[in-house]
């Protein structure tokens, strides 16, 4: 399955937009790709193992946190996983 | 949304002006004599700003806001198209203003030539209909936000990151047949810490992609106006100009959200500086490096002047030089003997420098050296000073033939 990485993300995955990872869950995926780029760790995760207030990750386009089984929802190859932090430049 | 007040009709002129609105059906005299009502805020004249106070004016919206306290520099006009070239130095609103009349004296322009803050923001916010977030920092965006939330107002929003961007309605009020939009806050509810996502000034920013996100803004504002088609409410939209990719993700009201949900802790607009962890006079509407960043507290810094007289009497300082390759081209202190680790790659290049020696880190303008000075001391590194200013603080103050960028 693909997970869409934002540019303020990819100086911590090779400069990489889409990495290709394989997990029959969200927290599964995500592990494999944080095994694959450990630098993204800090970024996404807060110290206590949280996703961090300023990003949302989506399963195709809904919010992970409002879906019923959470970081557990079961994967399907054609699912796309979206790691989506806030951004606030304007000027 | 309803016409706050009832407008005079268009005059001859004015007919002559709108012609293509008022054979659009769905636009029609009706629409038109909407948008003359409409008096819509635009916080900010920059990169967002100017697109959306062109358009807007052309569409013919009557009342046209704006907050600004910053005067056009010349780094600002490969984006900022309200600004001409001759108008470097000038007072943005002023700019702006003469732009706006150019385009359409029928206008009215409400000039707030100030910084918007918790005291002024919903007295400011009180006379306009519709408030377009044109912004390019974390504390104003959630001022924006919440005072959007407490004044029942939409907030048309917009964001860009280099290459990317995103869009939406938030806190959209509640209208027949639609509930009230999530807000800002929904959706994130806490800022990134100060110096993890960098400006559009430390960051770069493709020119037209303020373009692109301030046009979807001006479009959903002239929706909103007209209650015509599918607002951008409830849904993200991501731009991202290099893949030419755009997505859309489904926004929802959370129900704990501190100021929009149904227990609010949040009834009045708060300290937005504190909130995002950044000094009283770190964060800015103002993209002058100087003023948008924040720094680590208490590390050892030297001055340009200091830099250079210590470099003059040869004593033997190293200087580190942790931008990128790409900013190294365009101005550096090679002469001098600087050599380049970009930002990324000290930690694991950390063998090339030596723990003894006296080490003066710099970057553009002094924020991602603190992080590095930072991380060296937290390595065992105790002679390492950041330059304060960075690079442009030495084409400021030493080499005044030295390009800025």
């Amino acid at each position: 399955m693909k997970i869409f990485l934002p540019t303020p993300l990819r100086p911590y995955a090779d400069k990489r937009s889409v990495v290709d990872v394989s997990g029959s869950t969200i927290a599964e995926a995500m592990r494999a790709l944080i095994s694959q780029y450990p630098d993204l760790k800090g970024y996404i995760y807060a110290d206590d193992g949280n996703v961090r207030g300023f990003v949302n990750i989506y399963l195709n386009d809904e919010d992970v946190r409002y879906l019923p089984a959470k970081m557990n929802a079961a994967l399907r190859d054609s699912d796309t996983l979206t790691i989506m932090p806030s951004i606030a430049g304007g000027r | 949304m309803t016409a706050p007040t009832k407008s005079a009709p268009l005059s001859n002129d004015e007919i002559q002006r709108y012609a293509r609105h008022l054979i659009l059906p769905e636009v029609g005299m009706e629409g038109q004599l909407k948008l003359k009502a409409a008096r819509v805020l635009c916080v900010g004249a920059g990169g967002l700003g100017s697109p959306l106070a062109m358009y807007l004016a052309a569409a013919g919206v009557g009342t046209l806001g704006i907050v600004d306290f910053d005067v056009v520099d010349a780094s600002n006009l490969h984006r900022q198209i309200i600004h001409f070239t001759q108008d470097v130095g000038r007072p943005k609103l002023t700019s702006a203003e003469e732009k706006v009349h150019g385009i359409n004296p029928n206008v009215t322009v409400r000039k707030f030539e100030t910084r918007l803050t918790s005291a002024n923001a919903l007295e400011i916010f009180k006379d306009f209909d519709v408030i377009v977030d044109g912004t390019d920092n974390f504390p104003t965006r959630y001022l924006i936000n919440d005072a959007c939330v407490l004044s029942g107002k939409p907030n048309v929003y917009g964001s860009i990151f280099r290459f990317e961007g995103q869009a939406s309605i938030f806190a959209a009020p509640a209208t027949e047949g639609r509930q009230q939009g999530p807000c800002y806050r929904c959706v994130y509810p806490e800022p990134p810490p100060p110096g993890m996502v960098p400006s559009c000034a430390e960051g770069g920013v493709l020119g037209i992609l303020p373009g692109l996100v301030g046009l979807i803004q001006a479009t959903e504002t002239i929706k909103l106006i007209t209650g015509l088609g599918e607002p951008l409410i409830g849904r993200l939209l991501l731009i991202d100009a290099l893949a030419m990719r755009f997505r859309e993700m489904k926004l929802r009201k959370n129900p704990d959200c501190p100021i929009c949900g149904t227990k609010r802790t949040i009834t009045k607009l708060i300290d937005y500086e504190q909130f995002c962890g950044v000094g009283a006079t770190a964060a800015s509407q103002s993209p002058s490096p100087e003023k948008t960043q924040t720094m680590p507290n208490a590390l050892p810094e030297m001055t340009v002047e200091e830099l250079k007289s210590k470099l003059d009497a040869k004593e033997n300082i190293f200087v580190l030089d942790v931008r990128e390759p790409h900013e190294y081209q365009i101005c550096n202190l090679g002469d001098y003997g600087a050599k380049l680790i970009p930002m990324g790659d000290v930690q694991k290049r950390q063998q090339e420098l030596d723990p003894e020696q006296h080490i003066v880190v710099h970057c553009r303008s002094g924020v991602r050296s603190a992080k590095v000075v930072d991380f060296l001391r937290q390595q065992g590194f105790e002679k390492v000073q950041n330059l304060a200013g960075g690079i442009l603080a030495w084409a400021d103050r030493i080499d005044k033939t030295m390009p800025k960028y």
